[in-house]
């Protein structure tokens, strides 16, 4: 199963959660859109299907 | 001034600013991008005096040493994010609502831009994302141009500020329109805040003087060649301007007005 996170194309993430913990140790201050949707945190276990796109985002400096 | 004439200012002569259901003691709000690094930014903010930084939401970095959480939380600020970047309503409101599972605030600064070289807010996305958004429970400070029409209609649609643009930003072009500006402020009855292309002190002073409630800024001061010092500077522009507004100015006049009496004169 290909899962796309942040871009960038990976194998065996199976959930939100697993998606996150491949990109960042951090919890607090992430957030996740699913396809361009957000997931809220209760959600992260929901299991991912083929194809899906995860974005793992996060404060960075910004005017 | 120190910290004490400004405190001063802020209980003898003025009320605190208020924002929807927060009240803030300074009229500077600081936007965090352009800082060379977080050690630097801090100092920025710690000079300002503010309460309020903004920041961006972006990819998580996974080679990044440390975290602008972290920074904003050591300075006892709190944190506004910003929808920089969007060009679409759409996207706007996804990245506000994401924002806010983020960050646990429903406080967003929404910036809508027409196109990248000019970065000028698009008026039918942001109004359109505005009032989604206000729909939605979110508290909108609208990054706007300077057009008291759509800033009218933005406070019509239940934008909890309205934050107008003094020139594009990160030109440090200054107030390119003091009259715009100052119709925007009479005509509002939400605090009207000056948004971008601020350069130096005077241009946050300006601002305040035209009538303005409180002024963001970043670039002004973390591109500065000492950020701390120009911080310091805004911070002191900031409340120089809000004193000169509440003490009323002279009118200007075309022709001399003598301060020393003619009465009296001798006869020489």
């Amino acid at each position: 199963m290909k899962i796309e996170v942040n871009g960038e194309a990976r194998e065996g993430i199976a959930t939100i959660t697993d998606a996150v913990a491949a990109v960042t140790a951090a919890r607090r201050g992430i957030a996740v859109a699913l396809n361009g949707e957000v997931v809220p945190r209760s959600e992260w276990d929901r299991p991912l299907a083929d194809g899906d796109a995860v974005e793992v985002l996060t404060a960075t400096q910004g005017g | 001034m120190d910290q004490h004439t400004t405190a001063r200012i802020g209980t003898a002569r003025d009320a605190d600013l208020k924002i929807a259901d927060k009240t803030f003691t300074s009229r500077l709000i600081l936007g965090t991008g352009g800082a060379a690094n977080h050690a630097q930014l801090a100092e920025a903010i710690t000079a300002s005096g503010t309460e309020l930084v903004t920041v961006a939401l972006r990819r998580v970095d996974p080679g990044a040493s440390g975290s602008i959480l972290d920074v904003i939380e050591r300075c006892g600020v709190e944190l506004l994010p910003n929808t920089a970047g969007c060009f679409t309503a759409e996207q706007a409101v996804r990245t506000a609502k994401l924002a806010r599972e983020a960050f646990g605030t429903n406080w967003i600064k929404l910036e809508v831009i027409g196109d990248e070289d000019t970065l000028l807010p698009d008026p039918v996305e942001l109004l359109d994302a505005a009032e989604t958004l206000v729909g939605d429970g979110f508290t909108v400070l609208p990054y706007t141009s300077d057009d008291p029409v759509l800033a009218r209609r933005l406070e019509d649609a239940g934008c909890a500020a309205v934050m107008p643009l003094a020139a594009p930003i990160g030109t440090g072009l200054g107030v390119r329109n003091p009259h715009n500006m100052a119709l925007i402020c009479e005509n509002a009855n939400v605090p009207v805040i000056c948004d971008a292309g601020i350069g130096t002190a005077s241009d946050a002073a300006l601002a305040m003087e035209l009538g303005c409630s409180a002024v963001l800024l970043a670039t002004a001061v973390t591109r500065a060649a000492d950020p701390a010092l120009m911080a310091a500077a805004m911070r002191d522009a900031v409340s120089a301007g809000r004193a000169a507004r509440l003490a009323g100015r002279i009118p200007k006049r075309h022709l001399a007005n003598a301060s020393s009496s003619f009465d009296g004169m001798a006869d020489l």
